[in-house]
């Protein structure tokens, strides 16, 4: 447990030392959600209708980017095989990392998406929905992503593949975060969406981390 | 007799080489018995015309779409498990085939809707999901090519042939929960009255055609690829003599 935690406490550290990359996370997202706007027209009522969808599609997006961070600095300067060695197993290392993306991607796109939501005029009956919906989905993004960034891991210029790889299994988080605010702003029931996702989350704690393990072992093989 | 006797890629080539043209002519037979049963003797449909005469490809495409992941996904398994030497290669040779037949399915089914539903594509919770499902055959393909070490590509693909497997079901779960809340019951009602014998028969015959079609294709491209080693083999051993 020290040394799972001596983990993310290192990884924070770089990441805060480093700079940057949660800047940049959070500046594609609000890049995104700008276009949107532009390419639609300024209507206010359109744009209330789509932002639940904007907001997530962009937030998908922008944690998908930095995915390719999550293991190739380490992968590259060797410290992720040191890791390995550490004793701690290859599944507690990874979730140990997938906890650190979260912290510094998935967590700051949920503190931003509010101030988006307004700027998309979004009915303010969603606001909850859109904040539980990114607390329990986010999670979900930087598992899942996990498999594909170890998938990645040996691939020369990976980030495209990566998209490929990802971006289908992402689509059921998309479809029950957009579901849970869309149900929230027309006043109905968000729980039965809110559920699937946090039922899709649990499932993705255990199961993700022991794939992007194998998939992890094999690129240093 | 265990699943390893046929490890061997000689005793397998032989065998494959045998069952192969058997496999390939019965495909040609079955698929000009059901072609001609489709096109010239089921009549048309009182609703549909003859517009109905796509699903005699469609929907065994569509059907061919999922076995093939179901294939490819046990393959992945059993490679990962057991450490088949086959099974990758299995699973290799199967992705383009069943590729191609789920496009076969989104191309019949687009065509089937432009007359059906007035549109060519709708997004219809079956469509999106075999759309889904081609994405993901596209990202097992991709990530094939992209390692070069075909050990390291094979239990790479095999590791995402199987989280597609478990989120197989997921997406098309999701998939229906999205249609049902954004656009409920309308046209797209396929399973309206079930279905009458003299469309039945030349469904299944030309479902058979398909199987073994791929039983043909899958064999051809796993001695292909058992070739292509060879030849790279023997090349080296050439180089560093």
């Amino acid at each position: 447990m020290r040394a799972f935690q001596a983990i993310i406490a290192r990884d924070l550290l770089l990441a805060v030392r480093q700079g940057g990359a949660t800047f940049l996370a959070l500046v594609f997202f609000l890049l995104t959600v700008t276009l949107f706007p532009l390419g639609i027209g300024p209507e206010p009522a359109i744009l209330a209708r789509v932002a639940p969808g904007v907001l997530w599609v962009a937030a998908l997006l922008a944690a998908m980017l930095s995915l390719d961070r999550l293991f190739q600095a380490d992968f590259e300067d060797g410290s992720l095989e040191q890791l390995t060695l550490s004793g701690l197993p290859v599944s507690l290392i990874v979730l140990a990392k997938i906890i650190t993306h979260w912290l510094t991607t998935g967590l700051p796109l949920l503190l931003a998406a509010p101030v988006l939501a307004v700027l998309l005029n979004m009915n303010s009956e969603g606001f909850t929905a859109l904040l539980l919906t990114m607390l329990i989905g986010t999670p979900a993004l930087s598992l899942i992503g996990a498999i594909g960034a170890a998938l990645t891991l040996t691939v020369r210029r990976g980030g495209v593949l990566l998209s490929l790889l990802v971006l289908p299994l992402y689509i059921p988080v998309l479809i029950f975060g957009v579901s849970a605010i869309d149900a929230a702003v027309h006043g109905l029931n968000a729980k039965p969406h809110l559920l699937l996702l946090a039922a899709l989350t649990m499932a993705a704690i255990p199961l993700c981390p022991w794939a992007a393990a194998a998939a992890v072992k094999l690129s240093l093989e | 007799m265990s699943m390893h006797y046929f490890a061997n890629p000689a005793r397998f080539t032989r065998l494959a080489a045998r069952i192969q043209p058997w496999a390939g002519g019965l495909a040609a037979i079955l698929l000009l018995v059901g072609l001609y049963l489709a096109l010239v003797v089921v009549p048309a449909d009182y609703q549909q015309g003859d517009t109905v005469r796509i699903m005699f490809v469609h929907v065994p495409s569509a059907w061919m779409a999922m076995f093939c992941y179901s294939f490819l996904a046990v393959a992945s398994a059993v490679g990962l498990i057991w450490k088949h030497p086959l099974a990758d290669l299995a699973a290799k040779a199967s992705a383009p085939i069943g590729a191609g037949f789920t496009f076969l399915a989104l191309v019949t089914g687009s065509l089937w809707g432009k007359p059906m539903w007035g549109a060519w594509w709708v997004w219809d919770a079956r469509l999106t999901s075999v759309l889904i499902l081609f994405f993901l055959y596209l990202g097992y393909m991709a990530l094939w090519q992209a390692i070069e070490d075909s050990q390291k590509a094979g239990k790479a693909a095999a590791v995402l042939a199987l989280v597609g497997a478990v989120n197989v079901p997921i997406i098309k779960f999701s998939v229906d929960w999205w249609n049902t809340l954004h656009q409920p019951a309308s046209v797209l009602r396929m399973d309206g009255p079930a279905i009458h014998p003299t469309m039945l028969w030349p469904l299944l015959i030309m479902a058979l055609a398909f199987k073994a079609y791929f039983v043909a294709l899958l064999l051809a491209r796993m001695r292909m690829e058992l070739n292509l080693r060879r030849i790279r083999a023997l090349r080296l051993a050439e180089r560093t003599s």
